[in-house]
């Protein structure tokens, strides 16, 4: 299982702002190695933010967005010490959750 | 009995998939869209409308992308996005001469800003456009970005 991310949320007057860095490796499956051969394409595919059993975001990834990726967004309707929660899922099957509070 | 509720969590997606089975979580609110594929494999801009459901796309200059004039390295491109379109519901990050232009496509349930960042990558000086999608309706803005260096090599 890919490493955990790093998510940062905070209040910003009503609205929470969510930061969230993943560490994959976001192959295009364009590269080639030294040996020539092609890197086979291993990327996120589809990214859910969740709150309160609401979504708050919903991504669909290609191979474009770079290598461990970076994403903030911002939403109404969140409090202090409210949990998020952070999912992936990449081509390959691999999926990784993760979850912070709101500060 | 250990080793088969571990196989059972990774296979259903770990711990979503179990609060899910446990009934924490309905299922509907949770669930991640499907990917997209026809879209990713667009090849064009009017490629990529169609294979979103819709029919054009008019430009607008409502739609705010902040991000470098120049960018040294293709392979991280910060690119912010902000729509003042009313009832945005989508946003797509599309890097007009990649090999697959769209590079994200985000849907944005109400309650959540129509703003959001994220890093791309850029073959080459092109366009990125944003498109987004209100009541139905697509409208788009673009900015060019000279790359430097670009992202798709070794």
């Amino acid at each position: 299982m890919a490493n955990p991310m790093k998510i940062r949320a905070r209040m910003i007057g009503d609205i929470v702002e969510v930061k969230v860095l993943m560490s994959h490796p976001m192959e295009t499956g364009l590269r080639k190695n030294e040996a020539g051969e092609a890197i086979p394409a291993h990327f996120i595919q589809t990214v859910l933010a969740t709150h309160a059993e609401r979504t708050v975001l919903a991504a669909q990834w290609g191979q474009a967005v770079s290598a461990n990726p970076f994403l903030s967004f911002m939403f109404k309707g969140g409090q202090k010490g409210d949990v998020i929660r952070i999912s992936w899922t990449d081509n390959k099957g691999d999926s990784r959750s993760d979850e912070t509070t709101i500060a | 009995m250990e080793q088969g509720r571990r196989r059972f969590l990774r296979s259903s997606g770990g711990l979503i998939g179990a609060l899910v089975a446990a009934g924490f979580i309905g299922i509907d609110e949770v669930r991640a869209e499907a990917w997209n594929a026809a879209a990713f494999e667009s090849k064009d801009l009017d490629q990529l409308i169609r294979n979103l459901g819709g029919s054009g796309a008019k430009a607008t200059d409502a739609i705010e992308i902040v991000a470098p004039d120049i960018a040294e390295n293709g392979a991280v491109v910060p690119i912010g996005v902000a729509s003042k379109v009313e009832a945005t519901e989508a946003i797509a990050i599309v890097v007009e001469r990649n090999p697959n232009p769209l590079a994200a496509l985000f849907t944005i349930p109400p309650g959540t800003l129509p703003a959001l960042q994220t890093r791309v990558k850029m073959a080459e000086t092109c366009n990125v456009v944003v498109l987004i999608k209100a009541a139905g309706e697509f409208q788009y803005a673009a900015k060019e970005i000279k790359v430097t260096i670009g992202g798709c090599g070794g």
